[in-house]
């Protein structure tokens, strides 16, 4: 029976590795700049955890294997090096490992979140509630108006709570149900919620950002492939949860030029 | 240690009620424990599969599901809603009351204190009061099932606000939630009064001869989670208590100002929605350790025995789980890197999350050596113990991943994680508690199990989680969110198939846990009387007394011990291992002096 079960451990283990190895269910391909670092992070710790799983799976199916087999009269062999050597060479390979993955992986996440938008980047505010998103677009004076929690109202269409009558820089703000970038621009990308927790998450765009009610969050990104994404919420936030996505048009300049110009003239 | 002359800490009981029920004998409160562990499994294991079907065929009725609810099951069919309902009950029954409480408290509540030599707990009325406490804990959860709208549909985790704003955040929100938290809030307190028991024994009620270093490794599995539980409960429940106050208070701890929902604004302000989640993780993370440590302790003690031989190093494998303890405090941040917490202290989370992998590493590695050159005996208790070393070694490596913010960018909230945490707490721990109820089952009911139903549970799960929990994985890299009732997304309905592979793979393994839930029965009551007081040829001190123990575990001669927990094969000794409690004057050159 020992042997039966080395055996089924190295079957599961090569069956395991055999889907990764074949990309059978990859991730989605990535359309940003940033996302490379991400991806040759996830490679490179994809090897890493790999080897190791795969070794260690198949050391427990080989001593398994060995030494189940023994009879009461053979003698108890002490491993090689002993404990000393094994825990020297789990500081050392692991945490070499560690060091490497914790340093290049903080050059990736560095990326993300330590460098400040460009100071042409174009400006969306994204506003998450149950169970929708809704966009808003700073106009052409470039400015928000302010948000009025008050005003808030799904049966008026003011999602924002934006008070046009008084606030200057609200009146040319435009409000949208799905969002469109244009390529190759960077997105500041400011993340309100109205209610309760939100996520806002593209895999394409190798972006997920929780929405923390009472606090403001922004990120920044550059999308470089035209296409049509969807924006999935991915922190429960009630019933609607599944059913909380908005699309993310990636456009030309141009056509994203026509776009906002259209979603401007329905406001 | 305890002074041999001194009296049973209590005398045998001779009611029913005191034998039986309210019961201050720390066996049969292991024994309660055990019981509250299976019932809970089993109604955490039916809630997943009613969860796996309506993800794999969400039209599909399952004949009277209506009975649970009949507005969350109309036509036997779940509603959206229902199924984060049960989707939140499957978690925090499993997490809090099998998970917790089979491997740590039942266990560790029958023998920790024979391991060490004891009559008992120091403290029996607090013992007996912790697991009434649990009891009563787990009614109330349950209650929720049938009261107002339903239990809550928050997810074990909570995440405030929703869970801090009452009804208005959907069904479950209101009083199912505060019987949640009211529930997790008791639970805290049994697991704080068993705690406190643990650590005494541990420190105070060994008996002659038993130093720290000989105690087995199961008790300082135990020894140390119940400092993890002292130290992680005691921040659960005040948590639990302020989120209660915010639903029926009027407080706003959790909930910041000027939310609106259904176009009215909230009656809160000032709140912090991430105070929430620190409370929560400060807690969750060591309960990945409290649910996973003492199965380690376990799966050392079943293997030693069946290897034949000590641990290569015992004491390195108990520095170790002290440092697996001491570093859960230090990572919890990991589960809030996209949180909207400062992107610098994700970086300092990272560190330690990453740096937990080496002592992780330390006790496989120490379990493989040990394996090395050893005389392993296989039966279903040694099965268990070396499928949890391979279910430890796939969860734990695919941690890697999520100590790492950037790529935690894509893996978060995705099925990756729940493949991680399943395989690593759930299934490893399960096995755990496998082992230990094949190993230890005839010393707690003098009966064995029966082995080849032992042995067919253990193919069966193992073969079956693997099939379950390995495609989890892939679905997160396919960045399939976890916590969707359907797969409405145009990326995701292309992974529906693989969801019905896994929940065919669900109820395979289902059915492995009724034969064994049979065995456990049968044998219970008929099955073959224990051959002598120790089957497995055992050296640590729960071998050296009768089978089930009496009521002060040693009757008139308290033992005292002479030799490390597991002298097995010691050149020159009479057969191939010598008891802890054996007068035999051979040793070992490595026992601790």
């Amino acid at each position: 029976m020992a042997k039966i079960f080395a055996v089924t451990i190295v079957v599961i283990a090569i069956a395991s590795a055999i889907p990764i190895v074949m990309h059978m269910w990859p991730m989605p391909p990535d359309i940003s700049t940033h996302g490379h670092l991400i991806d040759e992070q996830f490679s490179d710790t994809m090897v890493e955890a790999g080897v190791s799983f795969l070794a260690s799976q198949l050391l427990l199916a080989f001593f398994v294997w060995k030494f189940s087999t023994s009879k009461p009269s053979d003698k108890i062999k002490r491993f090689p090096g002993g404990a000393a050597g094994l825990v020297i060479a789990a500081f050392l390979l692991v945490g070499t490992e560690c060091l490497a993955l914790g340093v290049f992986g903080a050059k990736a996440w560095a990326s993300v979140y330590f460098t400040p938008p460009a100071a042409n980047a174009l400006p969306v505010q994204v506003q998450a509630g149950q169970f929708a998103f809704y966009f808003r677009y700073p106009g052409p004076d470039g400015t928000f108006g302010p948000i009025h929690p008050d005003q808030i109202s799904e049966a008026n269409a003011n999602f924002f709570g934006l008070d046009t009558t008084h606030d200057q820089a609200s009146k040319d703000d435009i409000v949208t149900a799905e969002m469109a970038i244009p390529v190759n621009r960077e997105i500041h990308l400011l993340m309100h919620s109205k209610d309760v927790g939100h996520s806002f998450y593209v895999p394409e765009l190798r972006v997920q950002q929780d929405f923390v009610p009472g606090l403001d969050v922004s990120l920044h990104f550059t999308a470089t492939k035209i296409g049509k994404y969807e924006i999935v919420c991915t922190q429960l936030c009630g019933l609607g949860h599944y059913n909380m996505k908005a699309y993310l048009e990636v456009k030309s300049q141009e056509d994203y030029d026509t776009w906002i110009k259209q979603q401007a003239a329905l406001q | 240690m305890h002074d041999m002359s001194a009296p049973a800490v209590h005398g045998a009981p001779t009611s029913f009620i005191r034998k039986h029920v309210f019961s201050t004998d720390h066996k049969v409160i292991g024994k309660q424990y055990y019981a509250l562990a299976l019932v809970a499994a089993f109604v955490g294991m039916f809630l997943s599969w009613i969860m796996r079907i309506h993800l794999g065929w969400g039209s599909f009725a399952i004949p009277g599901l209506h009975l649970l609810s009949k507005t969350g099951a109309p036509g036997d069919v779940l509603t959206p809603e229902y199924y984060l309902q049960l989707m939140t009950m499957h978690g925090t029954i499993m997490v809090f009351f099998v998970l917790t409480t089979a491997p740590f408290a039942a266990f560790g509540n029958f023998f920790l204190p024979i391991q060490t030599g004891a009559e008992d707990m120091p403290f029996p009325h607090f013992n007996m009061m912790s697991f009434w406490v649990t009891f009563v804990g787990f009614l109330v959860l349950v209650a929720s099932f049938f009261l107002g709208d339903g239990p809550t549909l928050g997810g074990w985790t909570q995440y405030a606000p929703l869970s801090a704003i009452g009804s208005v955040g959907g069904p479950g929100e209101g009083l199912g939630v505060v019987l949640w938290a009211t529930s997790i809030a008791i639970f805290c307190i049994g697991q704080l009064l068993g705690s406190l028991n643990f650590i005494t024994t541990t420190l105070d009620m060994r008996c002659k001869g038993m130093s720290l270093m000989r105690l087995p490794l199961s008790t300082w599995a135990w020894f140390i989670t119940s400092i993890m539980g002292l130290t992680a409960f005691a921040v659960l429940l005040p948590a639990c208590i302020l989120l209660i106050l915010d639903n029926v208070a009027g407080t706003s701890f959790f909930v910041a100002s000027n939310l609106v929902i259904n176009d009215q604004m909230l009656p809160h302000s000032g709140g912090s929605t991430l105070l929430w989640q620190h409370l929560f993780w400060f807690f969750g993370h060591p309960e990945v350790y409290i649910a996973i440590v003492p199965g380690m302790g376990i799966v050392s003690h079943v293997l030693i025995t069946n290897m034949r031989r000590p641990m290569l190093s015992h004491r390195v494998l108990i520095y170790s789980m002290g440092s697996l303890a001491v570093l859960s405090y230090m990572v919890y941040g990991h589960h809030m890197f996209v949180s909207g917490m400062n992107p610098i202290s994700s970086l300092a989370f990272s560190f330690p999350t990453l740096v937990i992998t080496i002592p992780s590493t330390i006790v496989v590695l120490i379990w493989l050596g040990s394996l090395y050159g050893s005389r392993l005996r296989i039966n279903a208790a040694s099965l268990f113990a070396l499928g949890f070393i391979s279910m430890f070694i796939s969860g734990g490596i695919s941690g890697f991943f999520l100590a790492q913010p950037s790529i935690d960018i894509m893996l978060h909230a995705t099925y990756f994680v729940v493949g991680h945490f399943h395989l690593v707490m759930g299934v490893a721990a399960m096995f755990g508690i496998f082992a230990g109820t094949y190993f230890w089952f005839p010393k707690m009911v003098g009966r064995m199990m029966n082995e080849t139903l032992g042995k067919i549970h253990f193919w069966m799960s193992f073969v079956g989680a693997y099939c379950i929990f390995m495609p989890f994985h892939y679905l997160g890299i396919a960045s399939n969110v976890r916590r969707y009732q359907a797969f409405t997304d145009d990326y995701l309905i292309p992974l529906i198939p693989v969801h019905k592979f896994i929940t065919i793979a669900a109820l395979f393994t289902g059915f492995a846990q009724l034969i064994f839930l049979y065995n456990l029965i049968h044998s219970r009551f008929w099955g073959a009387h224990a051959p002598n007081d120790n089957p497995w040829e055992g050296t640590s001190l729960e071998w050296s007394t009768a089978t089930p123990p009496p009521h002060n575990n040693f009757g008139d001669k308290m033992p005292v011990v002479y030799h490390d927990p597991y002298q097995y094969s010691v050149e020159g000794a009479s057969a191939d291992y010598i008891m802890q409690a054996s007068p035999e004057n051979v040793h070992s050159p490595d026992e601790e002096k």
